[in-house]
């Protein structure tokens, strides 16, 4: 006879309303944790689309994304000719804002050179840019679809391919267009005072800067020698993929981590405490059965069994409960979350434990019962 | 008393003492109390609110440990200025029913698993418990509520689950405290003759607290305690 899974039926909607509380909350700290996943996720999908070995950059900076960087249009041909590098792309990113019908749009704006690295890895639907001017390639998280035609600057560019997942670091959606387009739009974008300037000639810089390049070697060639050949010129830096990664996980993502990390280790305190309390006040009330069942002889296996597997009940269904909820609602959220099996399983060990510990409690308490207070009226 | 003094006691009791604090605070609920229940007897416990009762049920229920005094069940020293057994749920399991004033059934358990739960403490398996929970039941006249929840009983049905439990392991020493405190007079009667009928049968050791006069006839002998004394004109 299962006394813990009896009691439990007795009470069952108390338990049920009780495990349905503990799986809000747990189901806060797996969304926590997707949501931190799906922040490092994010940061590093641009870094990743195009799938390159070297990151060319102005030097001194740590660019392009973690700082600015703006090197000339022509370091392209000058990193394609290096010893072991079989590909070669220039690149621009630039955050532009602008509207579409009624509503704001935010957007993150990629301008590569079709037929070189930097594009998009994978269009869902339609094409890839095929004209020089005013296509874009957007990813449906813009809520734009095939056709649809967005002012960027002074043109109007349409939309003739779409893309999944694709956001920057911020969480803006990506867009693609054409480097000259996108170098057309940088310049458009900048404070008159330095359109001017530019468009004497006189400037920092014409119209054709970019703001990295990206390389992939041949086979057998270690990035670290074209980076090295790249860093030659003063005014170059280079990175491996790898580093730059890095730069993005650290830069980017590590106040972010910081934050969440630290409230989800509160929440995970606040939950431990939650279920303690729980456990406790269950044992609490059933103080005086657990009296009888001593005052009929049940030995403390019995009594400590009661108390551990209903926590464990607890714990699993609350559980079980949150984490169908955060994976049945999760698309719902405004940024990505990303979960993990080894997250939750992880968390899922931690509600285990944590239930295991706090039932200690309750067993104590448990324990200490006199068999005498079943006798008293 | 009827029964031969041949016979070893199923309840011996020798001079024990219980006391609660000490110093300013100290109560001494039992002084040098003793007393012997033979098989087939049943006898009543009487006496003001306070003076003891309830602390020697415990003491001879292994719930409460005397503070000096010798006690004895089944033939067997169980204290003698400790307890000799370190395992006294088991001997409880094994020797002793409690029924007490609210019948304290799980509420969580229908009648018959009640009566069962001891029976699969006691190592029966979970048909056999079942079948004899059952039959228990309906030998205390309750079977047509086998089903029930203690919420859903009434209190002389819920007292009869209780005393049903407490025969279950076919106890040798049954102790009560008030067992018909919360009945009426005609359930009293009833629930009296049945104890008896099982001292009878098991050779069972029947010890019950009571105040309730109308029983007063159905006791072989009657202990008074008074202010943790027992008073020696015990009828
Ligand atoms: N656990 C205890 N702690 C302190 N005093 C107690 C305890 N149990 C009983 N007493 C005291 O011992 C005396 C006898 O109590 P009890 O045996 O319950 O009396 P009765 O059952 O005859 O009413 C009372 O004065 C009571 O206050
Ligand atoms: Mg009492």
């Amino acid at each position: 006879m299962n006394l813990a899974y009896r009691d439990i039926r007795h009470n069952l909607g108390r338990f049920l309303l009780t495990c349905f509380g503990l799986s809000l909350l747990l189901g806060v700290v797996l969304s926590m944790i997707g949501i931190y996943r799906g922040l490092v996720e994010d940061a590093l999908t641009l870094v990743r689309t195009p799938v390159v070995d070297v990151w060319v950059v102005e030097s001194g900076t740590r660019g392009p994304f973690a700082e600015s960087s703006r090197i000339p249009g022509d370091t392209r041909e000058a990193i394609a000719r290096l010893q072991g590098v079989s590909a070669a792309g220039s690149v621009t990113y630039q955050s532009v804002e602008t509207r579409h019908g009624n509503e704001k749009l935010r957007l993150y704006v990629v301008g590569y050179e079709p037929g070189r690295p930097g594009g998009p890895d994978q269009i869902t639907t339609g094409r890839p840019i095929g004209r020089s001017h005013y296509e874009m390639v957007a990813d449906k998280r813009t809520g734009l679809s095939l056709g649809s035609r967005i002012e960027l600057g002074r043109d109007t560019f349409t939309v003739v391919g779409m893309t999944d997942d694709q956001v920057s670091s911020g969480g803006d959606p990506v867009i693609y267009i054409t480097l000259k387009d996108s170098q057309q739009l940088q310049f458009e974008l900048a404070p008159p005072a330095a359109r001017r300037e530019i468009a004497r000639g006189s400037g920092p810089g014409d119209t054709d800067t970019i703001n990295a390049v990206i390389a992939r070697v041949s086979p057998n060639v270690s990035p670290e020698s074209v980076a090295e050949a790249a860093r030659r010129w003063k005014h170059l830096a280079a990175m491996s993929q790898g580093e730059q990664e890095l730069i993005l996980t650290q830069s980017v993502v590590e106040r972010a981590r910081k934050q969440i990390g630290l409230f989800t280790g509160l929440l995970l305190i606040v939950s431990a405490v939650i279920i303690a309390l729980i456990l406790y006040t269950m044992t609490m009330d059933k103080l005086r059965e657990i009296a009888t069942l001593k005052l009929i002889g049940a030995p403390d296996r019995t009594i400590v069994g009661l108390i551990l597997q209903q926590a464990l009940a607890m714990g699993t269904i609350g559980f079980g409960f949150g984490a169908i909820l955060i994976t049945s609602i999760k698309d719902y959220f405004p940024r990505r979350v990303v979960l993990q099996p080894e997250d939750g399983l992880a968390l899922a060990a931690a509600v285990i434990l944590v239930c295991v510990l706090s039932s200690a409690l309750g067993v104590r308490l448990a324990l200490k019962v006199d068999p005498a207070t079943a006798i008293g009226g | 008393m009827s029964n031969s003094l041949s016979e070893i006691p199923l309840v011996h009791v020798q001079n024990v003492s219980k006391h609660f604090g000490e110093g300013e605070t100290r109560v001494d609920a039992l002084r040098d109390v003793s007393l012997e229940v033979h098989p087939g007897e049943v006898v009543a416990l009487l006496g003001p609110s306070g003076s003891g009762k309830t602390t020697l049920l415990n003491v001879i229920g292994c719930i409460t440990e005397p503070s000096s005094g010798w006690v004895s069940l089944d033939g067997e020293v169980v204290y003698d200025g400790h307890w000799l057994r370190s395992d006294l749920r088991k001997l409880r399991l094994e020797k002793i029913g409690f029924i007490f004033q609210f019948h304290n059934l799980l509420p969580f358990l229908n009648s018959t698993d009640n009566v069962a739960v001891v029976l699969s403490l006691a190592g029966f398996d979970k048909d056999e418990s079942k079948r004899r929970a059952i039959e228990l039941l309906e030998y205390l006249e309750v079977g047509h509520r086998k089903d029930a929840m203690p919420a859903n009983l009434s209190g002389g049905e819920a007292q009869r689950v209780a005393i049903a439990r407490a025969l279950a392991n076919r106890p040798r020493i049954i102790l009560a405290d008030e067992p018909t405190a919360a009945l009426d007079s005609e359930r009293a009667g009833i629930v009296m003759d049945l104890l008896r009928k099982v001292a009878v049968e098991q050779e069972a050791a029947i010890l019950a607290v009571t105040h309730d006069e109308k029983i007063f006839d159905r006791f072989d002998r009657i202990f008074h305690l008074r202010d943790g004394r027992l008073d020696d004109q015990n009828t």
